[in-house]
């Protein structure tokens, strides 16, 4: 069993190109499993085919105790047989999302809910790892690969750069290691020359670069996946290519973050930031 | 001399109730009319529906949150010093909670995390206390367990832990079992089970080897130190080697020998560490080993069984199990000390049959005082666990269903004592049986009270008198009886019935 966690700056495409890439798997025949990390629960919409009505955090304020709940309540099945489940948590601006994501990941771990013949377990987590909680996937015993969405925009890449320091940390006590960059492309410029730069920089490698393209979108709206909506579409085969390069994947390191100025330096040297200074 | 009045002399005094009429008029009170109309209010059917209904408050639950559990737990092994990353006034409590019952020291470590931990994390914290801790007080493991702050943060333990050894702030070899505790699920006896587990797997990995031949005998959260001596015992008149796992009698029943001692006893390392060899694992109590006796199970692969011996047909069924597991039979002297019991219930029984009971403490205890005061003729009507879930509530009811004394009788899981005393008002009983906390529910009702269970402040020695096996049998027996029989000379105090026989 492989357990994988998902990070990357908010916005950037997690839960798309998470659940693209786990119904490829699925397709393929593996059996999977998806954990939403985040308490706006749209980690699983796309292989349900609706948004999850029963996070565990919703169940365990319905039920007053998350002891009183059962896993058949949370855990649902979707396209192909992936199994989901989603943390759930508070509206914005109050309680503690992190402790949902703790407590949501402790429930399925003691009611069994990874089974014994999940092959692949996908953590899909909010935004950076802003605090406990957010770890909790990388914790030991839990994701050993991780793997950072980002874009050649200088923040989604600030935020892969701040997430490889979060994974260094998890990466010395414990034995996570860092499995790539996927490039989930805003057709910036020099977009494919950037990310490999900063996955080099970094001591990774860029493992897929997927292209933009509006049938994702078009797939989102119906509440599914390239791969369930258009099958015949290139963009489906650009996600089974990924998944594949994930599922094949031997390249596993501690990261190695680079400084702010360095960072500025790689955009500097890829002409981007002249550019727009002469502009 | 001065004479140093207590307080319950003090404030009797005509200056100081003088002091209290005077106050009344700042704290504005309600009339005396209108405070028992309200009074009598909450006794009425009416109240009780009200009451019932409640959700957002739970008023005097009967139980302690899950560190108390895991320190408790971890004081029962030898050198162990309970480690609590986390805010420091939790562990105060726990200490203090302790000592209160068995009125003994007791020594736990806290990490005293504060505004900027709760910001920044708890790591250092936990790197220099678990250095302070190993430079000052020289343990042979550390236990550590959480509160709540450093659980709402999200504290790794393990990593922290790993980090703190390669710091150098404690040797790599010595054993750091840890549990996750948050105060804000579960309650004491499940921060003693993840202890228990923390510990036993820490201490176990690596060690399997030959079998021992022993039995494992884990307690569970049992604060009676007598019923560690009667287990002792037992064990010893069946001819069985074993290893009780978390021995907490040294720590709180230490002969006195005018010099304190840091680390009184408990389960030496050695021993817990060969207890993956043992034959097989037998739990004194099911609701607080219930994730320990799963790894037992799955990890070490050994027999694993839950026998709670409180009462007669309890206890017979422990001996029975104990004997097929180890092939060894039940000596004489073990019969003899059931025939006696037996004997003394025979005598006892005309009294305690057809009384009601109102019962409330943790599942476990409470399943054992059911049987047992059914076994007297007993009627268990109102069973209240705070810290009970729907398995409990399942276990008591199938009990309740095994016997025509269980007819009347009622499980609330999840009620606190403030339900209780809507129940003894509208559906009196005669005996209630709890902690200390307990006795409010007299002072309101009436209703006399046996105390049984944790914590047990108000009176002394009780935790000293077994209330496991046959042995254990007697001394309930005993309580029971005469607790009634109490009541009935103050019933007839002034009538031809002041009986001098009973």
């Amino acid at each position: 069993m492989r357990q994988i966690a998902i990070y990357g700056k908010g916005g950037i495409g997690k839960s798309t190109t998470t659940q693209n890439l786990v119904a490829a798997l699925a397709e393929a025949g593996r059996k999977c499993m998806i954990i939403g990390c985040d308490p706006k629960a749209d980690s699983t919409r796309l292989i349900l085919n609706r948004k999850m009505q029963n996070t565990v955090m919703d169940m365990a304020r319905e039920k007053g105790t998350v002891e009183d709940l059962d896993l058949d309540e949370v855990l649902l099945t979707g396209f192909k047989g992936i199994r989901c489940a989603e943390s759930g948590g508070p509206e914005p601006g109050v309680g503690c999302a992190g402790r949902g994501v703790i407590t949501a990941i402790n429930f399925l771990e003691e009611n069994g809910a990874y089974g014994d013949d999940t092959e692949f377990i996908f953590y899909d987590v909010l935004g950076d790892v802003v605090c406990g909680g957010f770890a909790m996937p990388i914790r030991e015993g839990k994701a050993k690969e991780i793997y950072i969405v980002t874009s050649g925009e200088m923040m989604a890449m600030y935020a892969a750069n701040n997430i490889s320091r979060g994974v260094l940390k998890y990466a010395q006590s414990g034995g996570v290691r860092l499995g790539g960059l996927i490039c989930n492309s805003r057709k910036t410029d020099m977009e494919f020359e950037l990310i490999s730069e900063l996955a080099s920089k970094l001591g990774t490698q860029m493992i897929h670069f997927v292209p933009r393209d509006n049938e994702v979108q078009r797939a989102e709206l119906r509440r599914k996946t390239v791969i369930d909506y258009a099958p015949d579409h290139p963009q489906a085969d650009e996600y089974r290519e990924l998944a594949r390069k994930i599922a094949d994947n031997k390249n596993f390191v501690i990261p190695t973050p680079i400084t702010m100025d360095e960072l500025e330096r790689l955009l500097m040297d890829y002409g981007i930031m002249e550019k727009e200074e002469a502009a | 001399m001065i004479k140093i009045k207590d307080h319950n002399e003090l404030f009797n005094q005509p200056d100081y109730q003088a002091q209290f009429e005077r106050k009344k008029e700042f704290e504005r009170p309600w009339p005396a009319e209108k405070v028992k109309e309200i009074s009598d209010w909450t006794k009425t059917e009416a109240y009780k529906e009200l009451n019932f209904k409640r959700e957002n408050i739970k008023i005097n639950p009967a139980k302690a949150c899950q560190p108390l559990g895991a320190v408790f737990c971890a004081s029962g092994f030898d050198g162990s010093m309970p480690f609590v990353q986390g805010a420091q006034g939790c562990v105060a409590y726990f200490r203090s909670h302790l000592s209160r019952h068995f009125k003994e020291p007791f020594a736990a470590i806290s990490t005293s995390m504060t505004e900027d931990a709760a910001v920044f994390g708890g790591l250092n914290n936990m790197i220099e206390g678990m250095e302070n801790t190993y430079t000052l007080y020289k343990p042979k493991m550390i236990a550590v367990s959480t509160t709540c702050m450093a659980e709402v943060i999200g504290d790794d333990l393990n990593a922290y832990i790993k980090t703190a050894r390669e710091k150098g702030a404690i040797p790599e070899d010595l054993p750091v079992p840890f549990a996750h505790t948050p105060s804000f699920v579960g309650s004491h006896i499940v921060g003693y089970d993840n202890m228990l587990r923390g510990i036993l797997k820490a201490l176990s990995e690596g060690k399997r080897g030959e079998p021992n031949g022993k039995v494992n005998i884990i307690p569970g959260f049992d604060t009676y130190t007598g019923n560690y001596h009667e287990i002792k015992r037992l064990m010893t008149l069946m001819g069985i080697e074993f290893t009780l796992l978390a021995d907490v009698s040294d720590t709180f029943d230490s002969p006195n020998t005018g010099e304190y001692k840091l680390y009184p006893g408990g389960t030496p390392l050695p021993d817990a560490m060969d207890a993956v060899n043992a034959i097989g694992t037998i739990a004194l109590q099911k609701y607080s080993t219930v994730k320990t006796m799963d790894f037992i199970q799955k990890e070490w692969g050994q027999k694993a069984l839950t026998l709670s011996p409180i009462g007669i047909k309890n206890t017979d069924a422990f001996f029975a199990e104990l004997s097929k597991l180890t092939g060894k039979p039940v000596p004489a002297a073990i019969e003899e000390e059931r025939g006696r019991v037996v004997d003394a219930m025979v005598d006892s029984h005309p009294y305690v049959h057809g009384k009601r009971f109102a019962l409330v403490g943790d599942p476990d205890q409470l399943l054992g005082m059911m049987s047992l005061i059914m076994e007297m003729g007993g009627e268990p009507v109102h069973i209240v666990c705070t810290n009970g879930d729907k398995h409990f509530e399942a276990e008591a009811n199938e009990l309740l269903a095994s016997s025509p004394f269980g007819v009347n009788g009622k499980v609330y899981a999840g009620k606190d004592m403030w339900h209780l005393r809507s129940l003894l008002f509208t559906e009196p009983v005669d005996i209630l049986i709890g902690n200390s906390y307990a006795k409010f529910l007299t002072r309101d009702t009436g209703t006399p009270l046996i105390r049984i269970g944790f914590p047990l402040f108000d009176r002394h020695h009780l935790h000293r008198y077994p209330i496991i096996g046959y042995q254990g049998a007697l001394n309930l027996i005993t309580m029971l009886v005469n607790t009634i029989l109490d009541e009935l000379d103050r019933s007839t105090i002034d009538t031809t019935s002041f009986d001098v026989i009973r």
